[in-house]
């Protein structure tokens, strides 16, 4: 039952929607454009695979999650290079940063990139989410009139896009065979020299220490406007209900929580997707409580101004902070992993959610009666 | 490096060999490797590696495999359990 509903709820491939297709080549005034190609259809822009020191800043700022909804390309036809019309043509989507990693790992080579309306998004997340899809591949095929550009018919799509794109249709449509490429555009050029074939190796997604580290900077980021407000709001209520004056008993009621919910986020956001395969458990939402519990640990260990004089009341109530916001935001990295699947999230969420609502609830509280208390 | 594996029997990942026309597909898209071919028709190797991205249901021109497919991110799970629509990322 629930596999039919799941086919009938995805949107399905459809021959060019109405209005759409209408041909357009991408603008030649972007910063990154070089000049222009002359084909048979017009003037396509060429790219080069230098990134310049512009492109670098705005990859710097989208990793932490800056400017990350503008940072698009235009979508269409571009060349990198002087290619030709037997030349590849490879698939991309329209966030800048995939674009610029394509055409940086192609320098050298001469083809042609068709980029995708996107919104923006990279290639898998908008093939999951069908934008990177069957339907914008076969018109934008339409748009920039690629028959006419090149002689063959085949388009290199990668391997993640093949969420949104399924192959037969795209070929049903529009008669471009799709080859899918490599899952990693590191190994475009060693697949490209194998004739279009992707060894086994290409074919897997990891998710290597490297790849963890960069999403670092948005998870932090993100979870710190999620609960930068719950740390306004505690010095508050600790500078106007604590004993003392407003800053005495901000510091002394306020501090504490504060650490705590910081020391969730470091655990969740930082510890969690580093060390992620050797933290026991498979739960996303186990892995987070067990770094903020670690982490809560090793500072009150450590640090003698850590809630170290503060009452049992406000130990304990720190310590739930903690592994609530911890395992929360532990849980919330699945989105950004490469393995965890929906109904997986699902069935976690299910069963850890109600225990992060009672736990912090319960660790405000003890905070609150710690405060009344004095 | 080792494979990383989430929770075992969760995912809703359905193959019909019956079906299959033995294309290969579907071990060309999987990212991880869930399907592998056997006398010319594919066979699931691995179901608990599976991540639900769809590409293989997507991709098998006879219609032979079938999953609820989605990207599996807490917003999007909240906004689907609090029954509002919303953008998942």
């Amino acid at each position: 039952m629930k596999n039919n509903q799941a086919l009938v709820s995805l949107p399905m491939a459809t021959p060019v929607p109405e209005g759409a297709g209408e041909f357009r080549l991408p603008s030649a005034s972007q910063p990154f454009v070089l000049g222009t190609l002359a084909t048979a259809v017009g003037d396509v822009p060429i790219v080069g695979g230098e990134l310049v020191w512009q492109d670098l800043r705005g990859h710097y700022l989208v990793r932490w999650n800056v400017g990350r909804k503008s940072f698009t390309v235009e979508p269409g036809l571009y060349a990198i290079g002087e290619p030709g019309s037997d030349s590849a043509v490879l698939v991309s989507a329209n966030y800048k940063m995939s674009f610029d990693i394509l055409r940086q790992t192609l320098g050298g080579y001469d083809a042609w990139i068709l980029v995708l309306d996107t919104k923006g998004i990279n290639v898998w997340c908008a093939a999951g989410e069908g934008t990177f899809g069957t339907g914008e591949l076969v018109d934008r095929i339409q748009a920039s009139r690629l028959d006419e550009v090149v002689s063959h018919r085949r388009l290199i799509v990668p391997q993640l896009g093949a969420t949104g794109v399924a192959a037969f249709e795209v070929k049903k449509y529009s008669g471009f065979a799709v080859t899918y490429g490599p899952v990693m555009v590191q190994d475009l050029p060693l697949f490209l020299a194998n004739g279009c074939k992707a060894t086994p190796d290409m074919r897997i997604k990891l998710f290597p220490l490297q790849e963890r580290l960069v999403l670092v900077p948005v998870e932090i980021m993100l979870a710190l406007k999620q609960w930068l407000p719950l740390i306004f709001v505690l010095l508050l209520v600790a500078g106007f209900f604590g004993e003392g004056t407003f800053l005495q008993a901000m510091l002394v009621h306020g501090l504490p929580p504060t650490l705590a919910v910081l020391v969730g986020i470091v655990a969740g956001t930082i510890v969690t997707p580093l060390l992620l395969p050797w933290i026991p458990g498979r739960a996303f939402s186990c892995k987070g409580a067990l770094c903020g519990l670690f982490l809560f640990g090793l500072l009150y260990t450590f640090s003698g101004a850590f809630v170290m004089d503060s009452s049992l009341y406000l130990r304990f109530a720190c310590l739930l902070i903690t592994l609530a916001i911890s395992s929360w935001l532990g849980m919330a990295f699945t989105g950004s992993s490469t393995y965890t699947s929906l109904n997986g999230v699902r069935k976690e969420m299910l069963l850890a959610m109600p225990g992060q609502f009672v736990t912090i609830l319960t660790g405000l509280g003890l905070w609150a009666t710690s405060l009344w208390l004095g | 490096m080792s494979k990383f594996k989430y929770l075992e029997d969760v995912v809703t990942l359905e193959y019909d060999q019956e079906k299959c026309v033995g294309c290969t597909m579907c071990t060309i898209v999987c990212p991880h490797e869930v399907f592998r071919m056997e006398a010319k028709k594919a066979f699931l190797l691995a179901r608990n590696l599976c991540m639900e991205c769809g590409a293989c249901m997507r991709n098998c021109p006879a219609g032979a495999i079938t999953v609820e497919a989605g990207e599996g991110c807490v917003r999007g799970i909240i906004n689907e359990l609090l029954g509002i629509e919303g953008p998942c990322c």
